[in-house]
């Protein structure tokens, strides 16, 4: 046992005192706020900067209007269709758009022409506007006063709480999704950073030819266990100091957060939601600022933590150990790639279902088994636990990861105490089937 | 007394057999030659010996004892391909190997230090691997072998990619240490080396044992009864008990004969035989040398 310590000793001190260790712990934390923040802050420039856009209109219906906004300048252009087209692709009008004379009830005939392809948003913008019009028409025909439309624009906000145990705590699905997301990916990255840090490590012990000096004085999978567990170290300790750096950033941001409230708040709701607009009027006041922070504070912190602790072992133990067998069977990186992609694949499988499923719907059919099967619930239970994930649910997850762990360690030390002994064979997935077969 | 005894051991892949129910002894203090062509299965008994890899039938007993994970401590290993970690520092990296071996941390500073400076290295003891030179990593390889004052030294082909000054400092030292009391064993398909040093040798081919025993029995079983003699002009030997096998020139433009004795008469009648004929030059018994050996058995020949 005293030999494993001493490889997880040396794994451990090896890497971290390498400067690309240093740079990268003080970096990331660094780095990746800065560069969100910088595409935030163009982003909002560009939106804010915007050049008024020209839009030529031919419009032959009798009700709908279009009136000058910021964004959008609109020229009413008469004649024909054709006759419009060959104007507008002279001039250096951004579009030009046909409205040809509308039945109310099957609008159909709207054409949007441009020379470059306009976004989506603009389009449905545009599909929304004219809905609205089309609406406010027929209600006016349906007896309904000019003075009622008016009242009926409302500005609704939810406010969400959860109710347990009889209390009720204000939630915000926005920021859980949005810790959710980051702690997703950032488990996912965990996985492929690690995971590749320890296969590197054992293709490298394999090329320098040190390997059979080492494992004739301690066992292969003791070697790989140390390895894994090492590396693991490593991860663990950046995240303390990553942790550490962000408590000190969110507290200089609180302090900062009484002077100047709005932008950041503003930042905040852009990075959850970028097209939700109104919202960022009504973040411009300081109370909501107060909120946001006590939703931080009503976050289960302590029990996120310890979940993502888990989950973080638990995920990069069950990859960690196949990253070590296929090390271990390769000579170089490039041979590694072949065997890369089914390992990748359910992680990838994980992420998108975060993205595609979790957010949606925390507690849907889909989300619940990718958060209960090993292979993807490291991230994607991550992505629910902020939602509210029953107890037995979690216990299941964990009971299961911890399962899927201890297969995957024991499927790839069979594997490994064979290849890394191996030299210059080629290896595809029948040898590894060999290998694993194979008596000691 | 044995160090090492292995005996009837077997090995198996799945599509052949490394080793076929091969047996040997080699006896305390001495140096043990383990010949063989590349792929007659040495490495495999190596690794068996050192529990990298598990015999399938057979038993090896180290000092009488069946082998242990407590005898990790004991052996000193250098395989044939070996390397070390290319970013660690020479100290580090021996302290590390030391302890992988049972060492206490401290004594494996003092051991990896004390070797430095025997083969003069211990300037490099702060420097990275990758900076060193060959001949130096094979240096810093051959301490991290016998740091641990092990009683078992195996080197596998020790002597494959170093440079002659350091091959014969490497010879010294095993020498020096098989007096101190160790035991070496010595596997190599290269000959001349195993000449020098060999008390005992054991042949593997094809997966069997072909041959054992020490150095002078074997080259003596190997003797063919043919001298060597140097010596002027044509010689013609009347006597049939004697055979010219073969003739050529010398560097001193004498002629060079290889005479072969067909019975068991002695070689003072040979040359008393010769001295009628001719001015003889020199005279020697023709020795067959391990290599001669290794080629006729590895061929099938055997004796005769």
């Amino acid at each position: 046992m005293s030999k494993i310590w001493l490889i997880i000793q040396r794994e451990f001190l090896s890497r971290v005192r390498k400067k690309s260790f240093l740079l990268a712990t003080l970096l990331v934390p660094l780095l990746f706020p800065a560069i969100m923040g910088g595409m935030i802050y163009i982003a909002l420039e560009q939106d804010k900067n915007v050049e008024q856009r020209t839009i030529q209109i031919l419009n032959n219906s009798d009700f709908l209007k279009f009136e000058n906004s910021s964004k959008y300048k609109y020229i009413a252009v008469e004649g024909n269709v054709d006759q419009a087209k060959i104007v507008f692709s002279e001039s250096d009008d951004f579009a030009f758009v046909y409205i040809p004379k509308l039945d109310i009830e099957n609008p159909k005939g709207i054409n949007f022409y441009s020379k470059s392809s306009p976004g989506i948003s603009l389009i449905s913008e545009f599909e929304k506007n004219i809905e609205r019009q089309i609406r406010d028409v027929k209600l006016l025909e349906s007896g309904i006063s000019q003075a009622v439309l008016d009242k009926l624009k409302t500005n609704v906000k939810i406010n969400s709480f959860n109710i347990k145990d009889g209390e009720e705590k204000k939630s915000s699905s926005e920021l859980i999704s949005g810790m959710g997301y980051v702690m997703g990916m950032l488990i996912y990255i965990f996985l492929f950073v690690y995971g590749n840090q320890v296969m590197q490590g054992v293709i490298e012990e394999k090329n320098s030819k040190i390997i059979e000096v080492i494992v004739s004085t301690v066992k292969p999978f003791h070697l790989m266990m140390g390895k894994v567990v090492g590396v693991a170290s490593v991860g663990l300790f950046q995240f303390m100091i990553w942790v550490l750096i962000s408590i000190g950033v969110t507290m200089g941001a609180a302090s900062y957060f009484g002077v100047s409230s709005g932008q950041q708040v503003m930042m905040k709701n852009v990075m959850e939601d970028l097209s939700q607009e109104q919202q960022l009027e009504a973040a411009e006041v300081n109370p909501e600022v107060l909120e946001v922070f006590n939703m931080i504070s009503d976050i289960p912190v302590l029990k996120i933590a310890t979940l993502f602790v888990f989950y973080f072992l638990g995920g990069y133990l069950l990859y960690g150990a196949l990253f070590a067998a296929i090390g271990s069977a390769v000579d170089t990186p490039a041979d590694a790639q072949q065997f890369m992609l089914p390992i990748m694949l359910p992680v990838i499988i994980g992420l998108m279902g975060l993205f595609m499923f979790v957010f949606k719907d925390p507690n849907g059919v889909v989300s619940f088994w990718l958060s209960i099967i090993p292979f993807t619930s490291p991230i994607v239970m991550m992505g629910r636990v902020g939602f509210g994930v029953p107890l037995w649910e979690i216990v299941l997850s964990m009971g299961l990861l911890a399962t899927g762990f201890v297969f995957t360690i024991w499927l790839a030390g069979r594997i490994y105490r064979v290849g890394i002994l191996m030299h210059g064979t080629k290896v595809n997935y029948k040898v590894l089937a060999k290998w694993f077969m194979m008596k000691n | 007394m044995e160090l090492l005894e292995v005996k009837n051991i077997t090995k198996t892949y799945s599509t052949h057999t490394a080793l076929r129910n091969v047996s040997i002894s080699i006896p305390k203090q001495s140096i043990f030659g383990l010949l063989g062509p590349n792929g007659a299965g040495k490495t495999t008994l190596i690794r068996i010996i050192n529990q990298i890899i598990n015999a399938d039938t057979g038993s090896i007993c180290i000092n009488g004892e069946n082998l242990n994970a407590n005898h990790i401590k004991m052996i000193g290993y250098l395989p044939e391909e070996r390397g070390l970690y290319k970013k660690m520092k020479v100290g580090e990296q021996l302290v590390y190997l030391g302890q992988l071996r049972g060492l206490s941390r401290k004594k494996a500073v003092i051991q990896g230090k004390h070797w430095c400076k025997k083969l003069e290295i211990f300037d490099w003891w702060s420097k990275k691997v990758e900076d060193l030179s060959k001949g130096m990593a094979q240096k810093i390889q051959f301490i991290s072998t016998i740091m641990h004052e092990p009683e078992l030294i195996i080197l596998d082909e020790p002597f494959s990619g170093f440079d002659p000054v350091n091959a014969n400092l490497i010879k010294d030292e095993i020498l020096e240490l098989r007096d101190q009391g160790a035991t070496v064993i010595f596997s190599t398909h290269r000959m001349e080396s195993v000449e020098q040093l060999c008390d005992h040798i054991a042949m593997i081919d094809n997966a069997e044992k072909i041959l054992d025993g020490t150095k002078k029995d074997i080259k003596n079983s190997y003797k063919t009864n043919t001298y060597q003699v140097e010596h002027d002009g044509d010689i013609q030997l009347t006597e049939s008990i004697y055979e010219v096998i073969s003739q050529g020139k010398s560097e001193n433009d004498n002629v060079l004969s290889s005479i072969k004795i067909k019975n068991n008469s002695s070689s003072n009648e040979l040359l008393s035989e010769l001295i009628k004929h001719t001015e003889v030059h020199s005279f020697a018994e023709k020795i067959p040398s391990i290599n001669d050996i290794f080629i006729a058995k590895v061929k099938g020949g055997g004796n005769e």
